[in-house]
């Protein structure tokens, strides 16, 4: 299947099914996407709309994130899968094995060893190389929709830069709260141009955005919009001079690998509320906690 | 002495659309001039065309035909044809106005009724109250109703609030459309003060007195209005 | 008499028109809409445009602030740096970028010109944040600095503008607008909802700004007594066409053309 370690890329469950063009889409919808992928590399955080295809499981599951992957996907890649940072969710596994069983193509659970990391909602915590592609699945592309509800009107103020309205909410939030609540979908400006969302990631990823070596692609499959940050782009987080930006800190450490620089999800383990920290980056957490030993797929 | 207005040639009438299209001749060929420190007081019976010359002058009824011309800003201007922009202009800077009745403002102060011509011309605020208060004072409004809007006010102290803002600041040329009428002994008094000194600083002045001892205590010169044939209709418009 | 005056007298004779319109013209039927309309508007100046309803008043506005193209016809405005712009050879990017700064748009019905779901210091500070200002303690300054202006209770920034009463929401768009230091405001029926009472303390707070920041305003306006109060010239429209123009009081004193006399006698001591 390919030249990385063969324990960590296992084999697909199931064989390849016969009947299903490579990667589910027909190569015309494919070459489709990827001149729609080409232009969104060529104008980063521009969304670019595209003919969506049904895919034969309902919007919201990562129909935008999958019709990407199909495009980009070859024999020899290695996918990853995540949801919410976790290779063995529902959602995570079903896609993983979708293509393994219509691509044939290896999966991983193993961070550096993917070629393509399709995710949603969050970035791996273990940093990207310049080898990989991360596939986010996007609900609502359009960062100003909140507050101007036509299309025309949003487009118009993406040609113009006419992005105020960006700060409104900020500001809002901080008359609210005191602090800028936006904790997730924080909208970012890329290579000094266009306003994004970076997809429902915590706005503790988004200095992930900024500079990475990896190709970061967003498709929205019910809005049927795909945008791209390149390689290497500045990408930064809106804010205020004596509001900046800051992300998420936690005074605990990942109750099981003891990491205290990690995204932490909060889990209540009994009825009597008492609350354990644990990382959402499953991979990042195994390997802490096993450096040497070889994962299984999990979840399967 | 130096002119600060000649008119010369001035006429007025107007038409009636609404009501066959009657044409009134009000005023006809006038011809004067004042100087300064001179008051021309218009002479002539109920009718004649006196507030409407005076409201010609002042831009706000559009002359027929003739010239007014006065020294603006060390110039002469032509008023018959200005733009609207020249005329406010002028009424800021060179032309003052004093009517016997007050438009009130909903919402605004005697006192800022007051001083608005000195704000309009670039006063302080602070030169502005003074002046102000003083003018208040001495027509006898009392303090307690500066603050107030002279809506609700009697008719003499809103003619009185009037004169205040019409001596608010100095003016080359004013025009007076009865500003003693119906004011008492006092407060005429000090209205003549306002016109005597208003004379002795330079200004030309035009008046419309009926009260003669007024009339005799400022004017210099008259200017005879009454029509040689007065058309009936004429009585029914103008005045 | 003050120096002040000297330099306020002084300003005034250097000025150039800040607004220039010539022969505009749209029309979306015979006498529909508005045709051949003129003017020069200077800094500091209001000017009123009167008519009845249909008679091209709502056009004209949307011409001039360019939200429509015309037909024909030329406007031209003067900007902060003293270049004299064409606006329909403009960008639409650079009428829009006026639009938020140096113009100001006051809508009749508040809704339309505020943002309903974000609070009044949200408002008033969007335009601001539009021309890049990311300190979150200025726009604080100036939301709370505006309120007052418009006398809305400071306390009330961080409510949503569908709790204020009808007045205090068009009190709040006109802040929205101001907070920019606009040169030229339009302003379509400001007054137009507004109850007799609120109508007064709105229009005496319309005269004070416009004198105190010497506001170039283009006012619409179907009522008389309302153009008295804050024009300083009028023009009144019938049919598309302009009827007559000039001088506020001279208009509703002494109107010359047949309908702006119908016009005047038709209102009750305008």
């Amino acid at each position: 299947m390919n030249g990385l370690n063969p324990n960590a890329a296992s084999q697909a469950a199931g064989a390849l099914e016969s009947g299903y063009n490579f990667a589910y889409l027909d190569e015309q919808t494919k070459r489709m996407i990827r001149r729609g992928l080409l232009k969104a590399v060529a104008v980063p955080g521009y969304q670019v709309p595209f003919g969506g295809r049904e895919m034969p499981l309902p919007y919201g599951w990562g129909t935008g994130g999958m019709q990407l992957s199909a495009a980009i996907l070859g024999a020899d890649d290695v996918l990853k899968v995540i949801d919410q940072g976790a290779d063995d969710t529902t959602n995570a596994v079903s896609i993983r094995r979708f293509f393994a069983r219509t691509a044939g193509v290896a999966t991983t659970t193993r961070t550096p060893e993917a070629t393509v990391i399709q995710t949603r909602h969050r970035i791996p915590e273990t940093p990207l190389h310049g080898e990989q592609i991360l596939v986010f699945q996007v609900p609502i592309p359009e960062p100003l929709r909140f507050i101007e509800p036509s299309e025309t009107e949003t487009r118009t103020m993406h040609a113009l830069g006419d992005y105020g309205v960006m700060h409104v909410k900020l500001y809002e939030d901080i008359a609210t709260f005191g602090h800028i609540a936006t904790s997730y979908a924080y909208p970012v400006t890329v290579d000094e141009r266009y306003v994004m969302d970076p997809s429902p990631i915590p706005k503790f990823d988004n200095p992930k955005l900024h500079m990475s070596p990896a190709l970061m692609l967003f498709g929205a499959g019910r809005e049927k919009r795909l945008y791209a940050v390149p390689p290497f782009t500045e990408v930064v987080s809106l804010d205020f001079a004596d509001h900046p930006f800051a992300v998420q800190r936690w005074e605990e450490n990942c109750a099981f690998c003891g990491s205290h620089d990690s995204y932490l999800d909060e889990l209540i383990v009994d009825d009597a509320g008492s609350k354990r920290f644990v990382c959402s980056d499953t991979d990042y957490c195994m390997q802490r906690r096993e450096p040497f030993e070889p994962q299984q797929e999990v979840g399967q | 002495m130096s002119k600060l207005i000649e008119v010369a040639g001035l006429s007025k009438t107007f038409t009636l659309h609404q009501q066959h299209g009657v044409v009134l001749n009000v005023l006809r060929e006038l011809s004067f001039s004042v100087a300064a420190g001179e008051c021309l007081v218009l002479h002539g019976h109920s009718g004649a065309g006196k507030s409407t010359l005076l409201r010609t002058l002042y831009g706000n009824y559009l002359p027929a035909g003739g010239s007014i011309r006065l020294r603006h800003r060390d110039a002469w201007l032509e008023l018959v044809g200005a733009t609207p922009r020249q005329i406010l202009e002028v009424r800021r800077q060179s032309l003052g106005y004093v009517s016997q009745f007050l438009r009130v403002i909903p919402r605004v102060s005697t006192l800022d009724v007051v001083m608005e011509p000195a704000l309009a011309r670039g006063w302080s605020k602070i030169d502005a109250e003074a002046r102000g208060k003083q003018l208040l004072t001495r027509l006898n409004i009392p303090e307690a109703l500066w603050q107030l809007a002279p809506g609700t006010f009697s008719g003499g102290e809103q003619q009185r609030v009037n004169i205040a803002r019409g001596f608010m600041v100095t003016w080359p040329l004013m025009l007076l459309d009865e500003p003693t009428a119906s004011l008492d002994e006092a407060n005429r008094q000090v209205v003549l003060e306002l016109i005597g000194e208003a004379k002795a600083a330079g200004a030309a002045l035009i008046g419309i007195f009926h009260d003669r001892a007024a009339r005799e205590a400022v004017a210099d010169h008259y200017l005879d209005m009454t029509p040689a044939t007065p058309a009936p209709q004429e009585y029914c418009y103008a005045g | 008499m003050s120096a002040a005056e000297l330099i306020h007298g002084a300003a005034v004779e250097l000025d150039q028109p800040l607004f220039s319109v010539h022969d505009l013209t749209r029309l979306y039927g015979p006498e529909k809409g508005c045709q051949g309309v003129s003017f020069d508007l200077y800094p500091g100046e209001v000017l009123g445009i009167v008519g009845e309803s249909g008679s091209g008043k709502s056009t004209l506005l949307s011409l001039l602030s360019g939200r429509c193209a015309p037909d024909r016809g030329q406007v031209s405005y003067r900007g902060k740096d003293g270049a004299m712009l064409d606006l329909y050879a403009a960008s639409e990017a650079q009428r829009r970028t006026l639009l938020r700064t140096e113009w100001g748009f006051v809508e009749q019905n508040p809704r339309d010109g505020l943002r309903m779901g974000v609070s009044a210091g949200a408002n008033i500070g969007e335009r601001l944040m539009a021309q890049g200002v990311r300190h979150y303690g200025q726009l604080r300054a100036a939301g709370i600095d505006w309120l007052q202006q418009v006398e809305i209770d400071p306390m009330r920034i961080d409510d949503l503008p569908r709790t204020f009463s009808g007045g205090m929401q068009q009190r709040l768009q006109i802040a929205r607008n101001l907070v920019s230091s606009p040169r030229l405001v339009f302003m379509d029926e400001p007054t137009g909802g507004l109850d007799v009472s609120v109508q007064a303390r709105l229009l005496d707070l319309l005269r004070g700004l416009v004198r105190d920041l010497d506001l170039a305003v283009v006012i619409v306006t179907h009522d008389l007594a309302v153009a008295r109060l804050l024009a300083d010239r009028l023009m009144v429209m019938r049919r598309s066409h302009v009827v007559e123009a000039g001088l506020t009081d001279q208009i509703l004193d002494d109107p010359q053309h047949p309908y702006s006399q119908l016009l005047v006698s038709s209102v009750l001591q305008p």
